[in-house]
C-alpha cells in the first residue's frame, strides 16, 4: 500500500510533465489553466487540450494494460521472462489489425480494437502450443525462443503487407509501426481506458486464483480451483489488454517485462498487491517512455516503444543474468 | 586405419582425408550456385537469355546487355553471394560454439550491433562501403565482447537471452540514429536497414571479397580445432587445443565475417541461422561443415534476391523482410522438432 501511495506523486509529477513537454512548450500555470479554464482562442490551451490530454491518457492506459498483461502472463506460465512483446502476442495483434484495415478498410479504433484482441488471440495460442507453456515450468528459455521467432516472422510479413496495402493503408498504419503515441485523437485513448476496464477487472477476479495456482497445478486443484478455467480467464484478459493497447498504440515491448518485476519487488509476490502495482508501474513506464521519445532528438520524436525497448532491453539481460533459468 | 565414408589422397610424402560425400555435396551446391547466378544475371527489368548473359559477361554482343551485367547485375550478384557465404560461415562457428543451433549470429544480436555501427557511419558521415564495413566490424565486435562477458558462465541457452535482449536493445539504438542526422542520410539508413541488395556496386562486393579474404582462411584453418571443441573443452584440451586462444580466434573472424556482410546489404537474417543446419544435413559430416555452410548461405541469399526480383503480382519484398519472415518460420520449426 505504502508503495502505491509514494507512486502517485512521481504519477502526478509524469502526467504533468507530459502535458507541458513537447515541440511547443507550454508552462506549468498555462498547463493548469488550459483544464480548468479552457480558452478556445488560447493556441497553448488548444495543444493540451486537443493533442497532450489524450496523448497522456493513452500513454497511461496502455501502459497500465501492458503492465497488466505482463504481470498476468508472468503469474499464469510461472516464467519470469513472460511478457505480451517478447512472446508474440503484441506482433500477432498489429499484424490482425493491419489485415483488418487492408482488407475491410477499417479506419476507427473502435473497429481495429477487435482484431486487435483477434490477433493477439491467435499469437497466444500459437506461442502457448509452441513453447509448450502448460509445463514451462521447467522450460522458460523454450516460450522466449518461440516467442521471438513468431515476432520476426509476423514482424516482416506486417510490413510486407504495409508496403504492398497502398497508400491508403501505409497512412492509416505508418504511425502504429513502432508504437508512437503522437496525434492518436481522444477517441482512441478512451477506447484503450475501456479496455483496460475490462481487463483489469478481471485481472483482479483473478488475482487470489493466481496465488494458488503458483503452489503448482496439483496442489491449486486440491485447493478447489479449476486450473484450466483460471488459464482460460487469464488469456482473455491478456488477450483484451495486450491486443487492445497493440491496436491503440503499436507493438509496445518491454514494458510488460519490466513493470511487474518492479511491482514484485516493491510489493512483494502476493498478486492481488502486485497486480494493481503493475498496471501503475506499466503507465508510469510507458509515459517516461513517451516523454524521454519527445526530449531525446527535439524538436524530432522517438516513438515510445523505441524508448521503451532502449530502457527494457538491459534490464532483460539483468533479469536473465539474475534468475537460474532451467535449462532443458 | 581410415574412418568410415572417408578416403586418403596421397601425393608423395602428403596426404589428405577426404570425404567423398562432403565433396560431392560441394560440387552439386556449387553447381547449384552457378544456375542461381545464370538466372540472377538474366533477371530484371530488362530479361536476358543464357545465351545473352554469356555474351555480356564476354563483353560482346548487345553493348546495352554487356553493361547491364557489368555494371548493375554483376556486382549484386557478387555481393549477395558474398555476404551469403560470410553468414553461413560465421553462423556455423558460432552454432558450434555455443551447441545450439539457435546460437547464430543473427539471433543473438552480433549484426544488429555490427549493424548500429554502419548506421552511425551513414548517418553521422557517408555511405561510403569501406568506412561502413570498418564501423560494422567494429561495433560488432564490441557487442559480441559485451553479449559474451555478460553471459559469462551461464551455458549456452543464457548466450542466446542475452543475445535476444542486447538484440532489441540495438534495435531500438539503430531506428534512435535514425532519427538524427539529415533526412537523406535517414533516407539511405532506413533502406539499408531493411536488408536490400538493390543499386549494389563494385565497391560493395570488393569490400566483402576482402572481408572474406582476410576472415574466412583463419576459420577455415581452425575448422579441425573447433570440431574438438564440440567434444567438450575438456576432451579438447587433453587432445592438445588451445581452448581459450582458438576460440577468441574463432570469435574475433566470425563477428568479422557476420560484421562484413552486414555492412554490404543491412541486416539480413535466417541465412546465418539456417546455412549451418542445411549444411550439416547434405553433408552429414561430423566436422562442422565451414565451407559447406559457405556455400550453402551463398544459394540461400541468392534464392532469396531471385524470389524477391521476381515475386508474382509486382509485390514489393525487400530481400531481407523475405529472409526476416523465412527466418521465424524456421526458428519455430526448429523448436517444435526439439521434443
Amino acid at each position: 500500500m505504502r508503495a502505491r501511495l509514494a507512486a502517485l506523486p512521481v504519477l502526478a509529477l509524469l502526467v504533468w510533465a507530459s502535458l507541458a513537454i513537447g515541440s511547443r512548450p507550454v508552462p506549468p500555470a498555462e498547463v493548469w489553466r488550459a483544464l480548468v479554464a479552457h480558452d478556445p482562442g488560447n493556441d497553448l490551451h488548444l495543444v493540451v487540450q486537443a493533442l497532450r490530454v489524450p496523448r497522456t491518457l493513452l500513454a497511461l492506459s496502455a501502459g497500465a494494460a501492458l503492465g497488466l498483461a505482463g504481470g498476468l502472463m508472468q503469474a499464469v506460465t510461472r516464467n519470469p521472462l513472460a511478457e505480451p512483446g517478447l512472446l508474440g502476442v503484441n506482433a500477432g495483434a498489429a499484424m490482425a489489425v493491419v489485415l483488418g484495415a487492408m482488407v475491410f478498410g477499417l479506419t476507427s479504433i473502435t473497429q481495429y480494437i477487435w482484431f486487435g484482441i483477434l490477433g493477439a488471440g491467435l499469437a497466444g495460442a500459437a506461442v502457448f502450443v509452441l513453447g509448450r507453456a502448460h509445463d514451462s515450468g521447467t522450460d522458460p528459455v523454450r516460450l522466449v525462443l518461440a516467442g521471438a521467432g513468431l515476432s520476426v516472422a509476423l514482424g516482416a510479413a506486417t510490413s510486407l503487407l504495409i508496403l504492398n496495402g497502398g497508400l491508403g493503408v501505409l497512412d492509416a498504419l505508418r504511425r502504429g509501426g513502432a508504437g508512437s503515441l503522437v496525434g492518436r485523437g481522444l477517441a482512441r485513448s478512451l477506447t484503450m481506458c475501456a479496455a483496460l476496464a475490462v481487463g483489469g477487472v478481471l485481472a483482479l477476479l483473478l488475482a487470489p486464483a493466481l496465488d494458488a495456482l503458483a503452489l503448482g497445478q496439483d496442489l491449486g486443484r486440491v485447493l478447489g480451483l479449476d486450473p484450466r478455467r483460471i488459464w482460460a480467464l487469464a488469456c482473455l484478459a491478456v488477450m483484451v489488454l495486450a491486443g487492445g493497447a497493440t491496436a491503440a498504440a503499436g507493438p509496445i515491448a518491454f514494458v510488460g517485462l519490466v513493470a511487474p518485476h518492479a511491482a514484485r519487488a516493491l510489493a512483494g509476490p502476493q498478486s492481488a498487491r502486485a497486480l494493481p502495482l503493475s498496471a501503475l508501474a506499466g503507465a508510469m513506464l510507458l509515459l517516461l517512455a513517451d516523454i524521454a521519445g519527445r526530449v531525446v532528438v527535439a524538436p524530432a520524436e522517438v516513438a515510445a516503444g523505441i524508448v521503451a525497448a532502449l530502457l527494457g532491453g538491459p534490464v532483460f539481460i539483468q533479469i536473465v543474468r539474475r534468475f537460474r533459468l532451467a535449462r532443458p | 586405419m581410415i574412418p568410415a565414408g572417408r578416403r586418403v589422397f596421397r601425393l608423395g610424402g602428403a596426404s589428405v582425408l577426404w570425404r567423398p560425400r562432403s565433396v560431392l555435396t560441394g560440387l552439386c551446391l556449387l553447381a547449384v550456385l552457378g544456375v542461381l547466378a545464370a538466372l540472377l544475371l538474366g533477371t530484371g527489368r530488362l530479361a536476358l537469355t543464357p545465351v545473352q548473359v554469356w555474351q555480356g559477361l564476354m563483353q560482346d554482343g548487345d553493348p546495352v546487355a554487356a553493361r547491364i551485367i557489368s555494371r548493375v547485375r554483376l556486382p549484386r550478384l557478387l555481393t549477395a553471394a558474398g555476404v551469403g557465404a560470410a553468414l553461413g560461415m560465421a553462423g556455423a562457428v558460432f552454432q558450434s560454439l555455443s551447441r545450439n543451433p539457435l546460437g547464430s549470429p543473427d539471433v543473438i544480436g552480433f549484426t544488429t550491433g555490427a549493424a548500429t555501427g554502419a548506421v552511425m557511419q551513414i548517418v553521422l558521415a557517408s555511405l561510403d562501403p569501406l568506412r561502413t564495413a570498418l564501423a560494422a566490424v567494429g561495433s560488432g565486435m564490441l557487442t559480441a565482447l559485451a553479449v559474451l562477458l555478460l553471459a559469462r558462465g551461464g551455458g549456452g541457452y543464457r548466450l542466446i537471452l542475452v543475445g535476444i535482449g542486447a538484440g532489441a536493445f540495438l534495435t531500438g539504438a539503430n531506428t534512435l540514429l535514425l532519427t538524427m542526422g539529415g533526412i537523406d542520410m535517414v533516407m539511405a539508413a532506413q533502406v539499408w536497414l531493411a536488408g536490400s541488395l538493390n543499386a549494389r556496386s563494385w565497391a560493395h562486393a570488393a569490400t566483402v571479397g576482402v572481408g572474406l579474404a582476410v576472415f574466412a582462411p583463419p576459420v577455415w584453418l581452425l575448422g579441425r580445432q573447433l570440431a574438438t571443441i564440440e567434444m567438450g573443452e575438456d576432451m579438447a584440451r587433453q587432445l592438445g587445443v588451445a581452448v581459450p586462444r582458438v576460440r577468441a580466434a574463432l570469435v574475433l573472424a566470425a563477428v568479422g565475417l557476420g560484421s562484413v556482410g552486414t555492412a554490404a546489404t543491412g541486416p539480413i537474417a535466417f541465412v546465418a541461422l539456417a546455412a549451418p543446419q542445411l549444411a550439416r544435413r547434405l553433408t552429414r559430416a561430423p566436422e562442422v561443415p565451414l565451407l559447406t555452410a559457405a556455400l550453402t548461405g551463398a544459394g540461400l541469399l541468392m534464392a532469396a534476391d531471385l524470389a524477391s526480383q521476381s515475386s508474382p503480382l509486382g509485390l514489393v519484398m525487400p530481400v531481407g523482410l523475405m529472409t526476416g519472415m523465412l527466418g521465424g518460420l524456421y526458428l519455430l520449426a526448429v523448436l517444435v522438432r526439439r521434443r
